[in-house]
């Protein structure tokens, strides 16, 4: 298609592209491996485009200084990996409460703690979603490939400003730091989302009034809507509220909004799922060696079929459960010990088998290792807290 | 002889917003004020110079001092 | 500079003494604010409205930033665009926001715990960045919000309900962490000079690139109380006025009559290139290539 440019590019580079093409304009961040080149290009970049670049003190000052951009009307993002994530747990509440659009880059390294900075890892997708305090909704995206974070950018961009949300976007180093080729659409050729702002008065501005809906529209300071915002339970109106039926509405109201639009932020990857008797559920890097795995397994006979989410959080639910009422296994292969298993477990309410491949070698998991997984074991049964006997195959088996 | 026209000046005390911490009493330097209980109320108008010191230095934005 | 063309009009000229009219810039129904009797942080704040007043600055143009504690509630009580935040991070956010949006004129409202020792990094690092925006420490010494801890501006030998045998911490000094930091404007005000303070904040607004005031105010509920202070004036006597010296009667007084006393007055002011100003020179550059 005309304007199209296709790029070799690695992962950090298309999550760049991405954001750009999204309409980011404000990047604050920290160096950290393996996200740095995510930074590098937003410095050389954005100031080209008429964008803001700034190179923070920590990754606690970059995510508030996203947010403070964001008030002042930039689509703005900082990215970073496991300990810096750490550090924006806070901050990333903050945005939640006070609904400032925003998308934060996570690309996974080995933890905890400084852990194996160049180690890929599949081990904060719990953290995504529970790593602040608090109730608070939770969208986090998980493409598996160069191109998907161009596309995945993209949507968390827009995601956020539609639910007036942080939005994560979550991959692992290897695809962080792989090179494939990439088609960047023509501008216009993907939606791209513009920020609704209010269109009432300011007398009648309130920024957090869900009447219209449980989204309201967001001002930019500077723009004649001197609103409040604050990190306090407030009212429809921002100021801060004690009154505990406003501290339990807007608290469901938060949560909800993300919620009830669960559909619309579900994205799932079906492949050979329709006459599957076994299941895979996998994402990221592990989902690349699943379908490679699927292939593999079909060529046995083995009717084996991937379920990929893109969005890992809302989790989705309807899909694993609907997978498991009619498969007599579920794998989950994850570069950690054993965390999204659990949720597909929930998920399948005892429909099916659930079982876990772990692997924290900081080495992907191979595609041996899960087609060993389901011929080697005859899928017997085997809950996701026996996981050890699982995880430590040999090394040489799996490279074979 | 002249005589200076004698400046008549209104304090205006806002109830709601008074804490009673006696700084406006403190610190006038003509004594016009006093603390009646947890408030403060005004004991001598007639001394008030208009200085508005006892504005400055209300934190509670409850004393202001008009010339009528 | 230009009047607002808002409803804010400037005082009629008369001959009649009129208070100075806060209502403009005080959000309807906000007061009484949460601040303890006697706390000097409504003074600073009036100060502050009188001193953006006279900046003839519109209210749209203003962004007022805060981390948490006593003095990060202002922004709740005032007309501007108002952001209250995290513990420690208004510099954060506000460095955020200014960039994004420089024509907006940011004030800070931070106090001694949320800019020097939760916020410490932020400061340090705002302070070298010489982003235009305005620092305003309400300095107590003690943390307030959460009944009267130690702060790292608490002297020696006082007491706090974390240092209840006298706290044996050297403490920071604002001014001398600002200016070494790079701050290009560094004051000290304190609430009892109510006419001073408005003056140098009204300056430090004015002035391009990181400013700073430290502000001494009073904390009866707690310093005042664990210390032994009979009464918040007693409090703005003994602190605010007899433990401050203006920088203009330094020359005048003896190493003894200084001792142990803090400057009040414009303590350093220097131009050195402002933030926003060299990311647009950046940006054209890096545009005509």
């Amino acid at each position: 298609m005309a304007g199209n440019k296709k790029k070799f590019i690695q992962g950090n580079e298309a999550c760049t592209e991405g954001a750009l093409y999204a309409g980011c304009r404000f990047y604050a961040g920290y160096p950290i491996t393996p996200s740095t080149e995510i930074m590098e290009i937003c410095g050389a970049r954005l100031p080209r485009m008429g964008g803001a670049f700034i190179q923070m003190e920590d990754e606690i000052a970059s995510i508030c200084a996203i947010v403070g951009a964001s008030l002042g009307g930039l689509k703005s993002m900082t990215a970073t990996s496991g300990p810096g994530f750490s550090l924006m747990q806070e901050g990333l509440g903050f945005a939640c409460m006070t609904e400032v659009p925003c998308v934060i880059v996570n690309v996974m390294r080995s933890g905890p703690s400084t852990g194996f900075p160049t180690g890929p890892s599949q081990s904060d997708v719990m953290q995504t979603k529970w790593g602040t305090h608090g109730d608070h909704p939770a969208i986090v995206l998980t493409p598996a490939s160069v191109e998907e974070i161009f596309h995945e950018t993209v949507r968390a961009f827009n995601l956020s400003e539609i639910y007036r949300t942080p939005v994560i976007l979550l991959y692992d180093e290897i695809i962080g730091r792989m090179r494939e080729a990439v088609t960047i659409p023509a501008p216009g050729e993907i939606e791209v989302v513009a920020r609704r702002v209010p269109t009432c008065s300011p007398a009648e501005y309130k920024p957090y009034d869900a009447k219209g809906g449980d989204i309201a529209p967001l001002a930019s300071y500077g723009d004649g809507y001197r609103f409040h915002v604050t990190g306090l339970y407030h009212a429809a109106d921002g100021f801060p509220t004690n009154n505990t039926q406003l501290i339990e509405e807007a608290c469901i109201r938060l949560l909800r909004k993300v919620d009830d639009n669960k559909e619309r932020i579900w994205k799932n990857e079906e492949y050979h799922l329709d006459d599957a008797e076994v299941g895979i559920f996998a994402y990221g890097v592990s989902a690349k060696s699943a379908k490679f795995a699927v292939k593999e397994l079909r060529k046995k006979g083995i009717k084996a079929g991937l379920l990929r989410p893109l969005t890992i959080w809302p989790f989705p639910d309807r899909a694993v459960e609907e997978l498991a009422g009619r498969v007599k296994a579920i794998i989950v292969p994850e570069m950690n010990m054993g965390q999204i298993v659990y949720e597909v477990e929930r998920a399948s309410r005892g429909k099916c088998e659930v079982k876990g491949i772990f692997r924290v070698d900081t080495e992907p998991i191979k595609p041996v290792q899960i087609i060993e997984c389901i011929t080697g074991n005859g899928l017997k049964p085997s809950s996701p807290g026996s996981k050890m006997g699982e995880m430590m195959v040999e090394r040489d088996m799996l490279d074979g | 002889m002249a005589v200076a026209e004698k400046r008549i000046f209104r304090i205006e005390i806002d109830e709601r917003l008074c804490k009673g911490c006696s700084l406006c009493v403190d610190f006038c330097p003509t004594n016009v004020l006093t603390m009646d209980g947890n408030m403060v109320a005004v004991k001598e108008l007639d001394a008030c110079n208009g200085c508005q010191l006892c504005d400055n230095r209300c934190p509670d934005f409850a004393i202001q001092v008009f010339e009528e | 500079m230009s009047r607002p063309a808002e409803e804010i009009k400037p005082l009629a000229k008369k001959k009649k003494k009129a208070p100075f009219n806060y209502s403009p810039y005080v959000r309807g129904g906000k007061l009484p604010h949460i601040w303890c009797p006697g706390c000097g942080h409504g003074i600073v704040l009036k100060c502050l409205l009188r001193a953006i007043h006279t900046t003839g600055l519109l209210r749209d143009d203003i962004a007022m930033v805060s981390g948490i504690g006593c003095s990060s509630r202002t922004p709740g009580y005032v007309d501007f665009n108002t952001l209250h935040t995290l513990h420690g991070r208004a510099l954060a956010y506000a460095t955020g926001l200014k960039l994004a949006k420089p024509r907006l004129n940011v004030i800070v409202t931070t106090g001694d715990g949320d800019a020097l020792a939760i916020g410490g990094n932020h400061f340090i690092h705002a302070c070298r960045r010489n982003m235009d925006m305005t620092i305003l420490v309400y300095n107590n010494a003690v943390y307030g919000m959460t009944s009267g801890q130690a702060s790292p501006t608490t002297p020696p030998g006082k007491i706090s309900t974390t240092s209840r045998n006298g706290s044996i911490e050297p403490p920071f000094d604002t001014c001398s962490l600002a200016r070494a930091a790079g701050a290009t404007f560094v004051a000290r005000g304190t609430a009892y000079h109510f006419q001073e303070l408005e003056k140098v904040i009204y300056e430090a607004i004015m002035h391009k690139g990181t400013s700073v005031v430290d502000i001494i105010d009073a904390c009866p509920t707690y310093y005042g109380r664990f210390n032994k202070y009979k009464s918040p004036t007693e409090m703005m006597e003994k602190i605010e006025k007899e433990g401050t010296v203006s920088v203009k009667q330094v020359d005048k007084l003896s190493p003894e009559e200084l001792e142990g006393k803090l400057l009040r007055g414009i303590l350093h002011k220097s131009d050195r290139p402002e933030y926003c100003a060299e990311y647009q020179k950046l940006m054209t550059k890096v545009q005509a290539k």
